[in-house]
């Protein structure tokens, strides 16, 4: 019955930078490696991990399920493409105008959509994720219509320099976008920001009692949440090179909601940790049995749900409490422990 | 004229099959509070039960549809087992495990199924047309219209005057006090699941004549339920009748008259409803 230890409390404290530094060093070893086809594979899973962000941004600190963050992703990787297509192919413009055109229409949507709280916000963005689909199947003219848009330039990193189209390069481009901006929103979401976030969040009623406009935060926080998604979708093109009406369906909502679930919802981190365990199930291991990539990914859930309560996040906590303090009480309270739960 | 006339009395007979459909969902969620996103597999299962085992006689075409309802009260029971260790955990983590028994599901039908668009063999009688009030109307959809008629005056009976649908209705409002007077709203939740899968299977037989049944059955069923309980307000049967009508209209009339809009119609509708002004911050949560 020991009490912690000022090295034990900051070995506690250094744990928020030990994860972005494993998945640093995880793409490190990534691309280390010979292996043209893993490079490709993993950078292809980066822009869905940064999307799964954007929602776990949204879901676990606004406390607000989405799946309507599809929209903005959309939006900049449409907009992307487009400005390729059009000859502009400078990176920083393609994922400064993805930002911005990211946070306009979570911003739009938004204004309606963080009136609502639990499962009606849950519908609402559903109806987003599926006026997605249909206008990016219905508008030709920008999208290319179910055909979708293929053959994009690849982009460059400065005027002069060379595409951008090496897989190892490919990869550790995306990766550091990707790393970078989980970082930044991880940082301006610390503090006193973070506080407000919770108490908006844990008792709506109170926090606008003593004088905080809640629904001013929450869209801020929904906008916000949309420029990382529009960045994503900025990367989605800057990897793919292509796009159709799928990549933004409602399939991809669930997926990047559902891996939020499995990762722990207030754990950015774990949310991108949640989407490369689900794309490794549905696109290396369904490999080796063709055609059942549904009945492997439904497994995971089904697994994840009972084996994994509060998600992966919780599961970490778990173990560090364990392994730092010998008293439960004297640990920190599980914040990642509670999932996302509707409103009561 | 004619044409919209037979098209709008599609789109109520179409209404009433997603009624059948919806009020399963709308219950479960209201009483059991369970977002069953494996809805559209059952229908799916029931549909293609209905399309296998029909062989153009009215005792095959009976005995699908009784199997089909079975089927999916099976499925309706597991799916109860499966959420029962989840109280208290949230709706996400409840959709989470529903879409993965989704997924499997789907990949279970497909394979035993094979992915091409199946229909079920009608007796002769119902494959051909009858003249009512001058217009020409395929006998089949008449006979699916009168059997969806039959079941939600049936399941209106069952809910509002016996005792059973009493119990449900006092669950979805107020939970507390059935424990209170002695009954255990967890059996009310699983006995609803279980009558919700029974709705879905049999809703699922029922539309198969018309629509068909293939790999985007599922889906498609999943994402109309949804709508049709989001329209009626999460929890209550006459709203999903109503809603579930209006959508089988704007969804058959709309895509003759405007088919460009056609897609749009829906999702508008539901944002509409959802977003009108009485809807205030948890007040539509139950």
């Amino acid at each position: 019955m020991s009490m912690p230890t000022r090295a034990t409390v900051a070995r506690l404290r250094s744990l928020p930078v030990i994860a972005p530094g494993a998945a640093a060093l995880a793409i490190i070893v990534v691309a280390v490696s010979p292996n043209p086809y893993l490079h490709t594979t993993v950078a292809r899973m980066l822009p869905l991990a940064l999307l799964a962000v954007s929602v776990a941004v949204v879901a676990g600190h606004a406390g607000l399920p989405t799946l309507g963050h599809v929209a903005p992703y959309a939006a900049g990787a449409y907009l992307t493409a487009r400005l390729a297509l059009a000859g502009i192919d400078l990176a920083v413009v393609h994922l400064l105008c993805a930002a911005v055109i990211g946070a306009a229409v979570a911003g739009l949507a938004g204004a309606v959509l963080v009136r609502y709280r639990g499962t009606v916000f849950l519908m609402l963005s559903l109806a987003v994720a599926e006026l997605t689909a249909i206008t990016a199947g219905q508008w030709r003219t920008v999208s290319g219509g179910t055909d979708g848009l293929a053959g994009i330039p690849a982009p460059r990193l400065l005027a002069g320099m060379p595409p951008l189209v090496g897989d190892r390069t490919v990869l550790l481009y995306t990766a550091t976008i990707m790393l970078a901006v989980t970082a930044a929103a991880g940082w301006s979401l610390r503090g006193d920001r973070r506080m407000l976030f919770t108490a908006a969040r844990a008792n709506e009623n109170r926090a606008r009692a003593s004088g905080h406009p809640v629904y001013v935060y929450l869209w801020m926080v929904h906008t916000a949440a949309g420029s990382l998604a529009g960045i994503a979708g900025a990367l989605l093109i800057h990897t793919h090179r292509w796009i159709t009406p799928a990549d933004v369906g409602f399939g991809t909502a669930a997926l990047a909601l559902l891996a939020v679930v499995i990762g722990g919802a207030r754990s950015l981190t774990g949310a991108a940790v949640g989407v490369v365990i689900v794309l490794i199930v549905r696109d290396v291991v369904a490999v080796e049995v063709p055609g059942h990539a549904p009945l492997l990914l439904g497994a995971l859930f089904v697994i994840a749900v009972y084996a994994l309560p509060g998600g992966l996040t919780a599961l970490t906590a778990r173990l560090s409490r364990h392994r730092l303090f010998a008293t439960p009480h004297d640990a920190p309270p599980p914040a990642a422990a509670t999932s996302v739960r509707s409103a009561p | 004229m004619d044409a919209l006339v037979i098209t709008t009395v599609d789109g109520i007979a179409y209404g009433l099959l997603l009624a059948i459909a919806a009020a399963g969902l709308t219950v479960a969620f209201g009483a059991g509070g369970v977002l069953n996103l494996a809805h559209g597999t059952l229908i799916a299962t029931g549909g293609y039960i209905a399309a296998t085992t029909t062989a153009g006689t009215w005792g095959s075409l009976v005995a699908a549809m009784a199997l089909a309802a079975l089927a999916g009260a099976a499925g309706g029971g597991v799916l109860a087992a499966a959420t029962a260790a989840l109280r208290g955990r949230g709706h996400l983590d409840q959709a989470l495990l529903t879409f993965g028994v989704a997924l499997i599901g789907a990949d279970l039908l497909t394979t035993a199924y094979g992915s091409d668009l199946l229909r079920p063999r009608m007796p002769a009688a119902l494959e051909s047309t009858i003249v009512v009030a001058g217009y020409r109307y395929p006998v089949d959809r008449l006979a699916a219209f009168a059997v969806a008629v039959l079941v939600a005056a049936c399941g209106y009976v069952l809910l509002h005057r016996a005792r059973a649908g009493r119990l449900i209705r006092a669950t979805v409002d107020d939970r507390a006090m059935v424990a209170a007077i002695g009954v255990n709203p967890r059996t009310v939740d699983a006995a609803v699941l279980v009558a919700s899968g029974a709705l879905a299977g049999l809703a699922g037989a029922l539309t198969t004549p018309i629509l068909g049944v293939g790999p985007g059955t599922a889906d498609t069923a999943l994402l109309l339920s949804l709508i049709i309980v989001v329209c009626g307000g999460l929890g209550s049967v006459p709203g999903a009748v109503i809603a579930a009508i209006g959508v089988g209209v704007v969804q058959t009339v709309g895509v003759v008259t405007i088919p460009a809009l056609a897609p749009y119609l829906l999702t508008a509708m539901a944002v509409i409803l959802l977003a009108r002004p009485s809807t205030v911050p948890g007040q539509a949560t139950p």
